[in-house]
């Protein structure tokens, strides 16, 4: 739905008020999920939104402590978006994402000392220390790889929907992208290109707010995203994406939908980055306040409160499924960080294939 | 298929000839009955048989869904093969003219050429991406181009340019069966040609040249179109004397460096051709791998290259000819060459 007045020419960026009228419009009615699903279920994912937390925090860590060679893009605020997707798959589905991919890759249960070594460059790392931070794959895990340019995944999940199709497999393909992806060429050709075809791909978008430093705001004359839904006549939804359990359901409802052979899917998953784009950004085209606001809507607080409040857990609980990703992070990066470094001699062996 | 054994006829010596068109499709074809898992994606590729109806008949045989129709979407078709062939298929992927694989280039360069390495050697992206490249129809700036240089420099992307029906098909076979993205260059003035090719499949392997004509005087490195010009160029020069060797890559990356250096180290000359611009050319990498090797202590003669003019291929068919190496513009070089140094 078009914006009432064009504020294109309109450099500001959200007040508290705007997030709040933000959000006021997406859904939010996963509470219900809290008695129907299983205890075990619910304390995995928050498990696994903790683990993310304290792993993006651990890696900003160790990057300032001088022990990382490249840039890292951290999901810090943006958990509940990974968690609650993956949560709507089957172990033997599938993911492609992209260069903010550590949520993912723990979501979708990946070795997290295997992640940590590859975020350091190791050898024994997902991928032998030739990826890093914005390219970690665990294919015999489902997770198809994080690509760093922009959007670069939707065209190749269109083809790994075909493959899918063609094989009369039932697996579903999720694919993770940002709200800077939206714009340009490649969404357009991938989303129609599966709409026409029905393929098994459920497009997530991941609204952090910018691309970069480019709002929303000023990069695009909608509201919501899933808006674009309409243009490949598929569904489209926007969600709110610091809800664990309101994306759970809105992605379960879209994995059914494309797993029935019905095609593709386009949520929105409304979340706000906390940190900056990557370790050169300093936060100048954004608010104190702003960042203040979205930080109240903590997806990871705001679980931990449903999950007591509902009777769910107890608030010890909690707090021992947090300590435990704590400790989880901590070992995995103490291991990741004596492993062996690659050796240069043949890397020309690994670029193409026997 | 049917219509191509009726187009098809026999030499003199007794050996099936058809066009370098009709050997492309049939190694697809081929190919496909084979493995199921090959399939053909592209702009127009099923009722209409693809834009130079290379594909014409398939869709009969295999139906829609191996061959494959798409809109006009080409960074998603080189997305599509490059996805499904990380799961395992094996697309053959039809780019109508080499030009529009700028459109592509993000999938190409940066999904299908990296994700092997990147991903630690743990997946691999085996497709081909078939396109006619090249000038000569009078098709102008934009439908002419001759792009191998942009690819030879992207490790992770093997590039084949053949010159022959029979080295089209045995080349495209391997390329299908190849665990690689490969760029297959099909040159549009070659589509017509006709040459003796196997009814039953086989391969040519990507990485070794072949000496199409023999020679003492001086080497001719070619590949694509140049090969038979180069081959006509050595039947003028002949009767002059001239005896030069035809050496032709067949695949540029791999590159059968052996045969080249050989050769120039019979002959002690050496002229490499080419249709794309000389400026960062594949001409450039042959003469440094040329240079650079034993063949260096035999050389006669300064190594020369001949290739396009650094313009965009122009419509008027006077300038088409002018921007790119002819017949007699081999003859001319050759002819110098031989005389240079003695």
């Amino acid at each position: 739905m078009p914006r009432s007045g064009n504020k294109k020419d309109d450099v500001t960026t959200r007040t508290e008020t705007d997030v709040e009228a933000g959000l006021s419009l997406v859904v939010a009615d996963g509470d219900r999920l809290l008695e129907e699903l299983p205890r075990e279920k619910l304390a995995w994912m928050l498990q696994k939104m903790c683990e993310i937390r304290y792993f993006e925090e651990k890696a900003e860590e160790l990057y300032i402590r001088g022990l990382v060679h490249g840039t890292m893009h951290l999901s810090i605020g943006q958990e509940a978006s990974a968690v609650g997707s993956t949560s709507a798959l089957r172990p033997d589905d599938l993911i492609i994402h992209h260069h903010r991919g550590h949520g993912h890759t723990i979501a979708k249960g990946a070795d997290i000392t295997l992640m940590m070594a590859e975020f350091l460059g190791k050898e024994p790392g997902y991928c032998r220390g030739r990826g890093g931070s914005m390219h970690i794959a665990d294919i015999p895990g489902g997770n198809l790889g994080a690509t760093g340019v922009v959007g670069s995944g939707m065209p190749t999940a269109v083809g790994i929907g075909l493959a899918l199709q063609m094989r009369r497999s039932d697996q579903v393909l999720l694919c993770f992208f940002g709200d800077g992806a939206a714009n340009l060429g490649e969404f357009h050709e991938a989303l129609n290109m599966a709409s026409i075809w029905k393929l098994p791909v459920v497009f997530i978008c991941e609204n952090n707010q910018y691309g970069m430093s480019m709002s929303v705001r000023r990069s695009m004359n909608i509201e919501h995203i899933s808006t674009r839904a309409c243009s490949y006549g598929i569904p489209g939804k926007t969600v709110d994406g610091n809800n664990v359990l309101a994306v759970y359901q809105t992605i379960t409802a879209a994995v059914e939908h494309t797993r029935s052979g019905e095609g593709p899917a386009l949520i929105e998953n409304v979340t706000y980055r906390w940190r900056g784009h990557s370790k050169s950004d300093r936060n100048l085209y954004r608010t104190q306040e702003e960042m203040d606001a979205w930080k109240k809507l903590c997806p990871i607080r705001r679980f931990k409160e449903m999950l007591v409040e509902a009777g769910v857990m107890e608030s010890e609980e909690v707090e021992a499924i947090d300590r435990e990703a704590k400790a989880t992070i901590d070992r995995a990066a103490e291991e990741a960080l004596t492993f062996s470094e690659p050796s240069p001699e043949n890397m020309e062996d690994e670029v193409y294939a026997p | 298929m049917s219509e191509m054994s009726e187009m098809s006829e026999m030499s003199e010596n007794g050996k099936r000839e058809i066009t370098y068109l009709e050997a492309v499709r049939e190694a697809m074809v081929q190919e496909m009955r084979r493995d199921p898992e090959v399939f053909l994606i592209g702009e127009d590729v099923g009722v209409y048989g693809g834009a130079f109806g290379v594909s014409r008949g398939m869709l009969e045989e295999f139906g829609p869904e191996r061959i494959r129709e798409t809109p006009i979407s080409e960074a998603a078709i080189a997305g599509a093969a490059t996805g499904a062939a990380l799961m395992g298929m094996r697309p053959v992927m039809e780019i109508m003219f080499m030009d529009f694989v700028t459109i592509s280039m993000n999938q190409l360069v940066n999904q299908a050429a990296k994700i092997r390495f990147m991903f630690g050697g743990k997946a691999s992206i085996p497709m081909v991406v078939r396109t006619p490249a090249g000038s000569g129809t009078g098709a102008a700036a934009q439908h002419c181009q001759s792009l191998e240089a942009l690819f030879m420099n992207v490790p992770g992307i093997k590039v084949v340019a053949p010159s022959t029906p029979y080295d089209v098909k045995g080349l495209l076979v391997a390329s299908i069966r190849d665990n690689n993205p490969v760029v297959f260059m099909e040159h549009k003035l070659l589509y017509r040609t006709k040459g003796p090719v196997p009814e039953e499949l086989y391969t040519v392997p990507l990485g070794q040249a072949e000496i199409k004509r023999e020679g003492r005087d001086l080497t001719v490195v070619a590949y694509s179109i140049m090969v038979s010009r180069a081959l006509e160029a050595a039947g003028q020069l002949a009767a002059e004397g001239i005896e030069i060797e035809v050496v032709d890559p067949r695949s540029l990356k791999p590159l059968d460096k052996e045969t080249i250096v050989q050769s120039v180290c019979k002959t002690g000359r050496v002229l490499i051709a080419h249709e794309a611009p000389v400026t960062g050319g594949v001409g450039g990498e042959l003469a440094a791998v040329i240079a650079g090797s034993d063949a260096f202590d035999y050389l006669d003669a300064p190594i020369r290259r001949l290739a396009g003019r650094d313009v965009p291929i122009p419509y008027n068919r006077t300038l088409e000819r002018a921007a790119v190496p002819q017949v007699e513009d081999i003859v001319a070089a050759a002819r110098v060459l031989a005389q240079e140094g003695r």
